[in-house]
């Protein structure tokens, strides 16, 4: 009986509890699980197997059919970007880099990261629309990736990568890819973007994988568990045309804030959001810190150091200890003491380092680039590229910058830099024989440039904008940084900073005269003090 | 107010002169050990700190002028910075040679007259010269963020505006070092900072 009783309460309890339950659902239960409105897996076109990536983008383009014909302006298809001042071609078909230096040759290699399949000599079809890679920006799953070596191809079948290394890397799911697209992530834009000249954080300095899920004082607008901005939310995105880019930045927008999606603006400024007075001040800062903003870029102070975390960035690349090879005359390969890469026979010597103070110059959104065949002065530092732009220049302001030093093959007769075929199997390419004559000759001869015949080595240098890894504002560089004696502005021209700079005259003259006033009231006091005690032995 | 009575001694300061020189010394030595913080000379507060501070004192100190000028005319007290000629080569005698013999002091203070000479040259200059440059370079450098609205940023360059600042701190610095010493030269070293503390002053009697 008393068993019943207590089973009916029981009962009771879970019937009251249980409708309770169902009637105050989280938010998240009610929410699908993907963002967009179709689920690509119910799609029978996806539902099959495929054997490469242009069979995928086949499919994509029965429904969606612009999208490649849109992919195909862009500077992710096309590596080639014409400079509206200049009329120079630019983009990574055309220019050097600090890193690997060109494209040229070393398609087959450099061609993973093309939003493309097939690209590994100058007859790539740039019209087939089949060509174009879907999945590198859309992939949702996080498994889709292209190896060096396979011309911008997925992994078709289960291969050993890096070659020799004895590791396996599995072959590409391709449905699965298919049928889990997604719009862009960090990831995806990352898959690329972190890994520029070949790996993490190498590159950029302010990009690398930890902004994958980046903490709140790494990235104050991705902050994966706060505002979690993507990629795309700065770089708004329209017909595959991606906002903002190093060929044409904005370097200092002026006005207040606008709403996105504006034609005529470029939204993957800081100041399209914030406006260029972003500061609210008291009285007694007299709008100090919005008038910095005539002069700095907003990533001068809001940007204290890049690369903030382990994974570090490249600091240089000396290429002229290149082929250089072990004791036993096999190649080498050393690590430094965080397991980067310090010397590899293949490529030279490096330099990486964490936690890095960005170098400040002026700089109008314009870089000029040293392209394939520009003549060079060996006698000094060669700038791969160039910020343009000085003091009291209306579009110019002060920004931070990594510079990427290093030295790179180049022709003493002709003056300018080579061209080497580095990447491949072949038996000129620098990383397989490493023999330098017969690399600079295939590269050369690819580019269509006559050689001397002759190599040697030219120190130069490359400037990245440091526009990412956005601290939080208690994070932003404190005001006695630049207004101080080791003042991070030291040495920038057409400013001038209190608490750093002043007139040595003035201060010799201001001082002389404080001490001599202080000499003078002290010899007057001692001879007052002297007199007085003669007086009073005279007086006993 | 009635001026109170004591014999001997003559009620040279008034309760709102006292408050008024003793806060507009403290806030000028505060500026100006703030102040050459901002220049870079020595590290105390920290950069920001020290601007910010020495922003709340130059309000302070201007607030604090407000009420002073109005004193001044009010009371008529301006007229105590006249200047005048007489007796201040026997001013300059004294301090270069009859201070040292126990000569008496050439002038007598009266609370009409509560500055010699020399004193009266000194807080003009002060006054007329060193005033303006502190506070004219002062304010364009507190307010260089609106210079642009003004058209101002075409003329004038913030190098001129802080250096003109800067020497206008050094005239203060050599002023208040003279002024800090010229207190010890009453008839005891002290009897000048008392006076200016109580605001009595012990009338003269030949030694």
């Amino acid at each position: 009986m008393k068993l019943k009783r207590i089973m009916i309460a029981a009962g009771l309890l879970a019937a009251l509890c249980a409708p309770a339950a169902q009637a105050t659902p989280t938010l998240g239960d009610k929410l699908p699980a993907r963002k967009s409105t179709a689920d690509h897996g119910k799609f029978k076109e996806l539902q099959r197997d495929f054997k490469s990536g242009p069979e995928v983008t086949k499919a994509c383009l029965e429904c969606h059919n612009d999208a490649a014909e849109q992919v195909m302006h862009t500077k992710h298809w096309t590596w080639e970007v014409v400079d509206p001042k200049s009329g120079r071609k630019l983009g990574k078909k055309n220019i050097i880099n600090n890193f690997c230096t060109s494209t040229i040759s070393n398609e087959k290699d450099c061609m993973a990261c093309h939003a493309g399949y097939g690209w590994q000599d100058k007859s790539f079809d740039f019209a087939k629309q089949e060509n174009v890679d879907c999945l590198i920006c859309h992939d949702g799953t996080g498994t889709y990736r292209k190896l060096p070596g396979d011309a911008g191809h997925p992994i078709y079948e289960r291969k050993e990568f890096p070659h020799g290394s004895g590791k396996l890397v599995e072959a590409t799911d391709l449905k699965k890819v298919a049928q889990n697209v997604a719009l862009p992530s960090r990831a995806n834009c990352g898959s690329c973007h972190f890994f520029g000249a070949g790996g993490d954080g190498t590159k950029h300095g302010d990009l690398d994988s930890s902004l994958r899920n980046p903490a709140k004082y790494l990235d104050v607008h991705m902050d994966a568990k706060g505002l979690d901005f993507t990629c795309v939310s700065c770089h708004k995105t329209s017909a595959h045309q991606v906002a903002g880019s190093r060929y044409d930045l904005s370097a200092a927008r002026t006005g207040p804030a606008r709403p996105r999606g504006k034609a005529d603006d470029n939204p993957a400024s800081c100041q399209s959001c914030h406006g260029d007075k972003p500061h609210k001040e008291s009285l007694l800062h007299a709008e100090r810190l919005n008038a910095h903003t005539e002069t700095l870029a907003c990533q001068t102070c809001h940007i204290p150091e890049y690369a903030r975390n382990g994974i570090g960035t490249e600091q240089s690349w000396d290429w002229s200890t290149a082929t250089k090879m072990g004791p036993d005359g096999k190649p080498l390969f050393v690590k430094d003491s965080a397991g980067r890469r310090a010397f590899d026979s293949k490529k030279g010597d490096f330099a990486w380092d964490s936690w890095l103070i960005p170098e400040y110059r002026w700089f109008n959104g314009k870089l000029s680039y040293k392209t394939v065949g520009d003549t060079i002065d060996p006698a000094r530092t060669v700038e791969i590229n160039h910020p343009e732009g000085g003091p009291r220049e209306p579009g110019a302001r002060i920004w931070p910058f990594k510079v990427h030093r290093g030295k790179q093959a180049y022709d003493p007769e002709h003056k300018y830099l080579l061209v080497a075929h580095t990447a491949g199997e072949d038996h000129a390419a620098l990383w397989h024989n490493f023999d330098w004559p017969k690399a600079i000759e295939a590269g050369m001869r690819t580019a269509g440039l006559p050689w001397s015949g002759k190599y040697g080595f030219v120190a130069t240098e490359m400037s990245w904008p440091i526009t990412h890894m956005v601290a939080p504002k208690s994070e932003a560089v404190g005001c006695a940084q630049c207004h101080g004696a080791e003042s991070r502005l030291k040495g920038v021209a057409g400013v001038w900073l209190p608490g750093l700079h002043k007139n040595d005259w003035l201060d010799l003259a201001g001082w002389s005269a404080a001490l001599l006033a202080l000499l003078g009231v002290l010899i007057h006091g001692s001879v007052r003090i002297c007199v007085l005690c003669r007086k009073t032995r005279k007086a006993s | 107010m009635n001026t109170p009575v004591r014999p001997g001694h003559i009620y040279l300061y008034k309760r709102y002169e006292r408050f008024w020189h003793w806060s507009q010394a403290a806030l000028i030595i505060f500026m100006l050990i703030t102040g050459f913080e901002v220049h870079g000379s020595y590290e105390n507060f920290g950069f920001r700190r020290a601007v910010e501070y020495h922003t709340l004192a130059a309000w302070t100190l201007l607030t604090l002028w407000a009420f002073t000028i109005f004193w001044q005319f009010t009371t008529g007290e301006w007229r105590q910075y006249i200047p005048t000629y007489k007796k201040v080569g026997a001013m300059v005698h004294y301090y270069a040679y009859g201070i040292f013999t126990g000569a008496p002091h050439p002038f007598q203070k009266t609370a009409r007259k509560k500055h010699n000479p020399l004193q009266r040259l000194a807080y003009l200059a002060l006054l007329s010269l060193v005033s303006p440059i502190i506070w004219g370079s002062g304010l364009f450098y507190l307010f260089y963020a609106y210079w642009k609205d003004f058209g101002i940023d075409r003329w004038l360059t913030l190098e001129a505006v802080a250096l003109t600042h800067t020497a206008g701190a050094f005239m203060m610095l050599v002023f208040f070092i003279a002024h800090v010493y010229l207190t010890t030269t009453g008839h005891t070293p002290l009897a000048h900072i008392k006076t200016m503390i109580t605001g009595w002053e012990e009338e003269e009697t030949q030694h």
